[in-house]
């Protein structure tokens, strides 16, 4: 019988082992959660008060109103901010620049606000890891531990739409998060649209306008064209037809006149007259067939190659070795990409410049959402309104991170002032530019499906550039891999 | 009396034999929750029309045979089915062929090879490295303007880079290259184990006869290795057809060029893009139909033959 006790004893032992890792842990994190809610009216005094010191040396009347209501209605909300995002960049953004962010010594990918415990939850964007982790936790948001709510999360232009027109929706709209228009009007529209529902409602905030150019290599233009000066390169590369004419020259002289095909996908696919998607029919627009006839020639003449953007082949062209005459980009490729920081490269010595290129267009940018469900919505729309809106903000992470900045009023002052030059740009002022690129994009022709569209067909063009299949067959390439994607669309 | 003693010794084994279910119970549980359940929910959601259009859920609406019919009537199926072949192939014929030649050397007294234990741990490396890490390096190595290119360039073998992933046979090489690194160390440790399993006297007995060692090779050593070696070919065969991270690590998951590349378990994968459970699953079922039946065509074919 005490055998029989044992053994059955030992053997729950072994099941329950086996079980332990299942189950929430909610019961565990239960306790101690509302020990802390009852202590925290007391602490929640001390943001506030930061908040408002902060704003009252601005001066600025939307942030002091902003903080007035951080003071009022933080003591009730969540204990931790958990914030989405692909990379490093919003988090130092906020180190930086938000007033009263502490960063945690031990732990890089937590800080305080406050009393509040920031959390990045940083997940890299390769292979969609990013929308994947975002479509498993945002709709189920609400019902989620208070601790474990999302409370903003990060995207991209490309696949803004997939979370503004989430239906039930993701993202909290200006209206629910008491933003008024009147506090974000000095942003570029190009920077709303994006983020505009199909409604009109308005439900995400970015810091950055983005808009591009041509990024030129100055010695090499020195040495092909006989000039350095932007608005004179500008004029050898003016339209497509004078770009490939200068590729040959650039080839005559042993250069590259773009590191890879791909570089000037952007350019071309910004310029479009028609969606990707139009109901559920693909088209496939005239100015990117347009890319695929210039860039084929481009390869074939062997000016360019067929890299994918970000690979080592393709930063090659950051070091005067590369031989690459041109990327395409916007500041945020100039300041974070190009190897500034490196002993050698182009940007370290200052020695490339920009022009506004064949055709105006915008890469990038990160748009700031919060997210339906959060606990902390005032201290949310503080983060939101401080980084975007709030002028001194901006113009230290202009300073500090030359970013290009969403705001008309600030970039004028910048375009006007003289005395500022981009060390990486060998002094030139690139502002003027930027905010003139900002006023003419347009951002009328995204569709949900942007992203795989953009990702299938560069993919499947690939193949046909370096000549291993026709184009018939890449574009029925195109069709399989954006089937697999979005089994809704048709051709 | 007897009948009635041997009832109540039946009873008590039976009594007894229920530990044995119970200590079962922890395996049974785990294949349950980890396999069994996944297994079945599988072959159910297959037969539903079930994906997410950016956040909105599609299904699960039931379509019967739709998903296995609109995935067999498209020819890319069996391209992948076939470029995993090729690329199984390429990795396996030159595996079995080193693993075979070392595991017989090893095997070899009369050869006396000294640090065996060292040799065989430093074959077994490559294996203790992520598939993924693995194919990392290699994309790397043989990137465009990589240290391979550069050096075949620098020796003044190639006037310009070759684009190892652009071509169809190069990349497959490189596929099949790696898989024949990571995975002979493995087959040589299994088949050396075999060899050492067959009595020594008749190798001996061989050598008296005036056998060669070719002769004891085909002879003695390949028929009595049998069984290990079709345990080899049948494990490597699953694999082979679930090959997934080295190729889509290397081609950055698109099987380039021109998909040739392409498994079927990384065609799979691109199903999970939006989540469409109905279309992997049905693509999982037949390979799980198509894997069952290559194995036990590769048993039967290979144990068939007189007994021995």
């Amino acid at each position: 019988m005490k055998k029989k006790i044992v053994s059955i004893m030992l053997t729950a032992a072994m099941t329950a082992t086996l079980l332990a890792g299942c189950g929430s842990t909610a019961a565990d994190t239960a306790a101690p959660a509302a020990a802390e809610e009852e202590a925290a009216p007391a602490e929640e005094e001390a943001p506030a008060e930061e908040e408002a010191a902060h704003a009252a040396e601005e001066e600025a009347a939307p942030a002091e109103e902003a903080a007035d209501d951080t003071a009022a209605a933080a003591s009730d909300e969540g204990k931790v901010l958990n914030i989405q995002c692909w990379n490093e960049e919003f988090k130092s953004r906020v180190t930086d620049h938000y007033p009263g962010y502490e960063a945690d010594a031990s732990d890089p990918n937590s800080g305080k606000i406050g009393d509040v415990t920031v959390k990045w939850i940083i997940t890299p964007t390769d292979d969609n890891a990013y929308q994947n982790h975002l479509d498993e936790v945002l709709p189920t948001n609400e019902s989620a531990a208070d601790d474990d709510k999302v409370d903003i999360f990060l995207i991209e232009a490309d696949y803004a739409l997939k979370y503004v027109n989430a239906d039930p929706a993701v993202a909290m709209s200006m209206d629910d998060l008491g933003i008024a228009a009147s506090d974000i009007a000095d942003q570029y529209q190009y920077t709303q649209d994006i983020v505009t529902d199909s409604n009109g409602s308005l439900r995400g905030l970015s810091w950055q306008a983005c808009s591009a150019g041509l990024i030129y290599n100055r010695d090499i233009a020195a040495e092909v064209l006989g000039t350095e000066e932007p608005a004179e390169v500008q004029e050898f590369v003016k339209d497509w037809a004078t770009f490939n004419k200068t590729a040959e020259d650039l080839k005559a002289a042993g250069y590259f006149v773009e590191s890879t095909v791909n570089d000037s996908y952007r350019v071309y696919s910004n310029n479009v007259s028609k969606p990707w998607v139009d109901g559920t029919t693909v088209q496939i627009d005239a100015n990117i067939e347009k890319w695929v006839e210039d860039s084929k020639a481009l390869v074939d003449a062997k000016e360019t190659n067929t890299y994918d953007l970000w690979s080592d082949d393709w930063n090659k062209g950051f070091y005067p070795e590369g031989k690459v005459f041109a990327y395409f980009g916007p500041a945020w490729l100039i300041n974070f990409c190009m190897a500034a920081d490196t002993e050698g490269s182009v940007a370290n010595a200052g020695r490339w410049g920009l022009c506004v290129g064949p055709q105006s267009f915008y890469w990038g940018g990160t748009w700031i959402c919060g997210a339906v469900g959060t606990d902390n919505p005032t201290l949310v729309k503080d983060i939101m309104l401080t980084m975007t809106t709030d002028k001194a903000v901006l113009k230290e992470i202009v300073e500090k991170d030359s970013d290009c900045v969403n705001s008309p009023s600030l970039l004028g002052e910048l375009a006007a002032d003289t005395s500022f030059g981009s060390a990486i740009l060998g002094g030139q002022n690139p502002y003027q530019q930027l905010a003139d690129g900002a006023e003419k994009v347009d951002m009328s022709n995204i569709s949900d499906y942007d992203q795989g569209c953009n990702e299938s067909f560069q993919a499947a063009m690939k193949d046909y550039f370096e000549g291993k299949v026709d184009y018939d067959k890449a574009i029925s390439n195109f069709q399989t891999a954006v089937k697999e994607k979005y089994p809704e669309l048709s051709f | 009396m007897d009948g009635g003693k041997k009832k109540g010794g039946n009873s008590n084994v039976v009594k007894y034999n229920k530990w044995g279910y119970i200590f079962l119970l922890p395996f049974i549980i785990v294949y349950a929750v980890f396999q069994l359940i996944p297994f079945v929910s599988t072959i159910y959601y297959s037969f539903f029309e079930n994906y997410r259009s950016g956040l909105k859920q599609i299904g699960p609406n039931f379509i019967g045979f739709a998903n296995y019919a609109e995935l067999l009537s498209n020819a890319d199926i069996w391209k992948y089915t076939e470029n995993t072949f090729v690329m199984w192939v390429i990795g396996f014929l030159p595996q079995i062929i080193v693993s075979l030649l070392l595991a017989a050397w090893f095997s070899d007294p009369s050869l006396r090879i000294k640090g065996q234990r060292f040799f065989k741990t430093v074959i077994y490396l490559p294996n203790l490295i992520m598939a993924a890490a693995f194919a990392m390096l290699f994309f790397t190595l043989f990137a465009d303007s990589g240290p391979i290119n550069s050096m075949l360039m620098q020796l003044g073998i190639l006037s310009e880079p070759y684009k190892f992933m652009s071509n169809t046979g190069s990349a497959r090489i490189l596929v099949g290259f790696m898989n024949f690194l990571m995975w002979f160390g493995n087959t040589t440790i299994l088949l050396l184990a075999g060899m050492m399993g067959i009595d020594t006297s008749l190798f001996e007995a061989a050598e008296v006869d005036g056998a060669t060692a070719g002769e004891i090779f085909w002879k003695i050593t390949m028929p009595l290795l049998r069984p290990i070696f079709v345990y080899v070919l049948i494990t490597s065969l699953i694999g082979g057809l679930q090959m997934f991270d080295v190729p889509q690590i290397l081609t950055n998951g698109e099987g380039a060029p021109d998909r040739t590349t392409m498994t079927l378990i990384m065609y799979l994968n691109k199903h999970l893009f939006n989540k469409n459970y109905g279309m992997s699953g049905a693509l999982s079922v037949i390979l799980l139909i198509v894997t069952g039946v290559l194995s036990f065509a590769v048993y039967k074919f290979t144990t068939n033959q007189e007994s021995y």
